[in-house]
């Protein structure tokens, strides 16, 4: 029997209990593959909390390991949004780390406050043209972005790693190339007496601006109907070409930024160490989060947890690094299989509460709360 | 953020003097603290099974593991990220580890040094960095090995095996000790046949079996018929070699299983010698050694037996360089010398002794090496 | 250079070709039988690493290295499988899953195979096509990869059944339209399910070639993203089998190009020279593609050309 009354609470709990059954499943399927290797379960569970989770080096170490990742998950989650599927984030994140390098050798006497935006600005335009480059591709010339900017992203990273370690290079770098280290004045400290460098405050900050973006803003919605629908969107009006593009170039710049803000927090110059594939993990949170800018915070800290863990897992049991990316792969399978059950658990929630409803003939009739049809 | 900023350094620079100051006393105190069991941590950019760079440093930890008192644990696949950072800081913090060592050259500056400023009283020991007096803290240092002399004997015994008199030499990056061992190796079949050439191939990574597969292959269809290399694991490049029929010299383990007939010799680390030392001075409470290095002498590096295809010249002649080396009367670099591009580097009448800093930073390829530094 | 040179080097050129491109034709391939069904796998990447593995372990336990082709293609299989029911169920995301069975296969290859990255195991034998000749690089070049023949042939095979079988027109109609196929009576689902686990099994005769044949080891490298573009092959190929031949071939030579440069003593900007391949592929498309025409011989029902 369909509903007959429209409520939304059950379809909100489904959201939240449907990923977190999933991730238990993959708990459990990760523990008996440890057990198979003659591991123990219970042991790996406990570590992957207190590695994760269990006390505050534990925090620092998944919120330090989630801050890049909220950026980079940025980067897939917004051009999707558009209707655009980019997997190039890490080219962008690594020629945003080399333009924040590079800058102060251009201009120099950069310092202060003012002079971290200028770097961090420099990083968020070189990222946000280059994926800009992918949607423009795809919009002028019809190439597919996928490729076009997995293509581009080994391109950057080609050419990052040939200034590196060609003409930008610091003699001064021996057996690192790098480029001229950045000065004290230019670098991005912890947050107070925090093992968290800065770099976390600007990925909760992006995740905020952009949900406030796609949510409340014409402009944020207008990108949202070119995703859900380009034909649509031309024939409303729409200047679907340049949301499109604008969507990958804010994408492309958060990549972009969290290049910078690894060069100025963790690795004060551009070398080969920026690549580290953080461009590529941010695609997995991007999808978990259904690209939902709000969603990428607890994903990108739900994966940081992950890697904080795996390195307990390693010491303690002496486990794989690779079980850290089996228990991802098992999650996110499961988390994305989960979808198929969208609307089963809600449904049964709205049949049971018809039920009741029609036994008690005097209820009112529930109303549906305000604001939460957003 | 520029208070933070500056409450930040403060607190560093707090952090620093401290350590100095607690410097001796935290030594004093192992002292006290001498024979009881210590936790060491190894850090590993690589897989420990590498056939490479990286199981040299596992199989010595291995060994570390049988010592008494000591209580090891590893990490692989550790990136040159805030990663590292946070797994020393967790070895120290979640395991107690009183001295760690972090093998991957991209570990030193910024990941080892940031960590060390808020860890003065854990020891730091970095393979492959130039730990400087006054420069670097205290309670951290760095070790290596001249393993270029290996390389030198490498070029000796290959300069007897080639009939093309071309050798080849797959390189991941123009650095200063991958350049010094491509010289050494050049130098060391020079000085058996000057018309000896090497060609070099970078392939601009670490790890990255296709195209080093692809390098050997290039290099030995433009005749070349011996081949040596820098990169972490040589196996594909030792087993790409063996199955093209040519000879391979081996680099950081020896590969000579792995092709029997095709192994001529190889340069392998033997970083046991300085894990001890470092670990005996941490065990007993004595100053943590900063800078400490070796070759052939000091037993920090070791070359692999012969294989089938070395001549009784070639075991000969290398034979008598090495016992020179070991001697301590042999040097590589000595004046007059050429770089490739006709620049004199090393003028007439100077050598360069292996201690050195000069050859470790090293930016030029000898006369002689096809290929741009 | 003489005549006799320059047929050395484009000779050199075409081993290298067949070499690198290999596993290139195989995923390509794969992808291209999942895709016409209207699937997109991207997770072709994991099967590559993982089948690479597979038969890299099979062939070492049984030292049979046919044994080993044939694990390594259950092996792509099955990580296909997973793939292909998990996209079954109703509204999930093929593109996503792919990710995720990407990072699947990669993990658990990499757990696995720990304990095989020592060991040597039996070689995929080399057909030595190239013994007519004196030259040592003219016979170098030409032994080729045995699986290779069979990798034309199945190039052949696909192009010939997707228009004449029963089966091929099935997958295409699947693949173009979901609704008439159920109008007829076929399981969507059946067809795309069966392409899927197909194009995962050919996928991971590319595995065996890596890690059985070229460089013919097993360690974590060893694929480096090769899946990845070879999926993005496809669409580069429009879908059409023979085309993922050149595509490969062509990828394959690029990838020699630089590595050729430097053994002949030209060593300048080699990152960049490196990165030849992609910039020829990306260069090609922007030649290629038109915003009227971009779907171009693409399945109707695959999400990625809408």
């Amino acid at each position: 029997m369909p509903s007959t009354v429209v409520r939304l609470w059950p379809h909100r709990i489904e959201a939240l209990v449907l990923p977190l059954l999933a991730l238990v499943t993959a708990l459990l399927l990760f523990g008996l593959f440890v057990t198979i290797g003659d591991h123990s379960a219970s042991q790996a569970w406990q570590l992957l909390f207190l590695g994760a989770f269990g006390d505050a080096f534990s925090w620092q170490n998944t919120l330090q390991r989630a801050a890049p990742l909220m950026l980079t998950g940025l980067c897939v989650a917004l051009p999707a949004r558009a209707g655009l599927v980019v997997i190039g984030g890490e080219g962008a994140l690594v020629l945003g780390g080399l333009a924040a390098a590079v800058l102060p050798q251009m201009v120099p006497g950069l310092g202060g406050a003012s002079g971290k935006l200028a770097l961090l600005l420099a990083a968020a335009v070189s990222g946000g043209s280059w994926i800009a480059l992918a949607g423009w591709m795809r919009q002028a010339r019809g190439v597919n972005e996928t490729i076009s900017s997995l293509l581009l992203s080994y391109l950057a990273i080609a050419l990052f790693k040939h200034l590196v370690e060609g003409p930008l290079r610091d003699p001064a770098s021996l057996n690192k190339p790098s480029t001229l280290p950045l000065g004290d004045a230019l670098q991005i400290g912890s947050i107070g007496t925090y093992d968290v460098h800065w770099g976390l405050a600007w990925g909760l900050s992006a995740c905020l601006v952009s949900a406030v973006w796609l949510a409340f803003t014409t402009h944020g919605f207008a990108t949202r109907i070119v995703g859900g629908n380009a034909r649509t969107a031309r024939l409303i009006g729409l200047p679907t070409q340049t949301l499109v593009i604008t969507a990958c170039a804010v994408g492309g710049a958060c990549a972009g930024l969290a290049g910078g803000i690894e060069v100025m927090a963790v690795h004060t110059a551009a070398n080969a160490a920026l690549i580290s594939g953080f461009g590529y993990t941010g695609i997995l949170v991007s999808f978990v989060a259904r690209h939902r800018p709000l969603a990428v915070i607890p994903v990108a800290i739900l994966f940081g947890g992950f890697g904080a863990a795996g390195s307990l897992l390693q010491r303690r049991m002496g486990l794989p690094d690779a079980s850290v990316q089996v228990l991802l792969g098992f999650s996110f399978v499961l988390i994305l299989a989960s979808d198929g059950l969208q609307g089963r658990i809600a449904g049964a929630l709205n049949r049971w509460l018809d039920q009741r409803e029609a036994r008690r003939p005097s209820a009112t009739p529930p109303i549906t709360p305000p604001g939460t049809a957003a | 953020m520029a208070k933070m900023e500056r409450n930040r350094r403060t607190l560093l620079q707090g952090a620093a003097w401290l350590g100095a100051a607690y410097t001796t006393a935290g030594w004093r105190r192992l002292a006290e603290a001498a024979e009881a069991p210590i936790t060491v941590g190894f850090i590993y950019v690589g897989a420990r099974d590498d056939y490479g760079y990286n199981q040299s440093h596992a199989d010595a930890a291995a060994e570390v593991k049988k010592m008494p008192g000591i209580k090891v644990v590893e990490e692989e696949n550790v990136p040159e990220t805030q990663a590292v950072q946070k797994s020393m800081q967790g070895m120290i913090s979640q395991d107690g580890a009183t001295l760690l060592f972090p093998t991957s050259f991209g570990y030193f500056d910024p990941h080892m040094l940031a960590v060390a400023a808020k860890n003065p009283t854990v020891r730091f020991a970095h393979c492959g960095g130039l730990w400087t007096a006054g420069k670097h803290p205290a309670n951290t240092g760095s070790f290596f090995g001249y393993i270029d002399e290996a390389q030198y004997l490498n070029g000796v015994v290959a300069a007897h095996a080639t009939k093309s008199l071309k050798l080849g030499f797959v390189a991941a990056k123009p650095i200063p000790q991958v350049l010094r061992n491509i010289n050494a190796f050049t130098l060391g079949a020079r000085s058996v046949n000057p018309k000896i050439t090497t060609t070099v191939i970078f392939t601009g990574d670490w790890s990255m079996p296709v195209k080093e597969a692809e390098a050997t292959n290039s290099l030995i269809d433009q005749g070349i018929d011996v081949i040596t290399m820098h990169v972490d694991g040589p196996k594909v490049i030792v087993e790409t070699t063996a199955k093209r029929g040519k000879l391979v010299c081996g680099y950081h383990a020896s590969q000579a299983k792995l092709a029997p007939q095709a192994y001529l010799t190889g340069a392998e680390w033997n970083w046991i010698t300085a894990y001890k030392t470092i670990i005996d001075a941490a065990h007993t409470g004595k100053p943590h050694p900063n800078f400490v290095r070796g070759g052939l002498k000091e037993h920090f590096v070791k070359t692999s037996a012969y294989g089938p295809a070395v001549s009784e010249g070639a075991r000969k002649q290398a034979d008598g360089v090495k016992a020179r080396m070991l001697a301590g009367k042999f040097d590589i670099f000595t004046g007059e010398m050429k770089d490739n591009t006709g620049k004199v580097v090393i003028p007439k009448g100077t050598t360069l002794k292996q201690t050195d800093v000069n050859l470790e930073s090293m930016n030029w390829l000898v006369d002689g090496v096809i290929g741009k530094a | 250079m003489s005549a006799h040179a320059w047929v050395d080097l484009l000779l050199a050129m075409l081993g290298g070709a067949i070499r690198v491109g290999t596993p290139f034709l195989f995923v390509s391939l794969g992808e291209c039988l999942t895709e016409k069904s209207g699937r997109i796998n991207l997770g072709l990447e994991g099967v590559l690493v993982f089948s690479a593995m597979a038969g890299f372990g099979a062939a070492w336990l049984t030292s049979s290295v046919w044994l080993g082709v044939l694990a390594a293609g259950l092996a792509g299989g099955l990580l296909a499988l997973v793939h292909g029911l998990v996209c079954s169920l109703p509204q999930v995301n093929d593109i996503a899953v792919g990710i995720g069975i990407m990072l699947l296969g990669n993990g658990l290859a990499f757990y696995l195979g720990k304990p095989l990255m020592e060991p040597q195991a039996p070689q995929i034998p080399s057909l030595m096509l190239g013994d007519w000749s004196s030259s040592a690089n003219v016979q170098a070049a030409l032994h080729i990869n045995a699986l290779f023949p069979l990798g034309l042939a199945l190039a052949l095979l696909l192009r010939w059944g997707f228009t004449h079988t029963r089966w091929g027109l099935l997958v295409r109609m699947v693949g173009d339209s979901a609704d008439a196929a159920r109008a007829l009576g076929t399981s969507v689902n059946g067809v795309r399910l069966a392409a899927t686990v197909a194009g995962g099994f050919i996928a991971g005769l590319g595995g065996a070639s890596l890690s059985l044949y070229y460089p013919g080891s097993w360690n974590e490298g060893l694929s480096s993203g090769q899946g990845l573009i070879a999926v993005a092959l496809v669409i580069f190929a429009r879908w059409n089998p023979l085309r993922c031949l050149a595509a490969a071939l062509l990828f394959g030579a690029a990838g020699a190009v630089g590595p050729a440069l430097q053994s002949v003593g030209y060593g300048a900007a080699y990152q960049l020279f490196n990165a030849l391949p992609y910039a020829l592929t990306l260069l090609i498309l922007l030649l290629t593609c038109s915003p009227q025409r971009a779907a171009r011989g693409a399945p109707m029902e695959l999400g990625v050309t809408r």
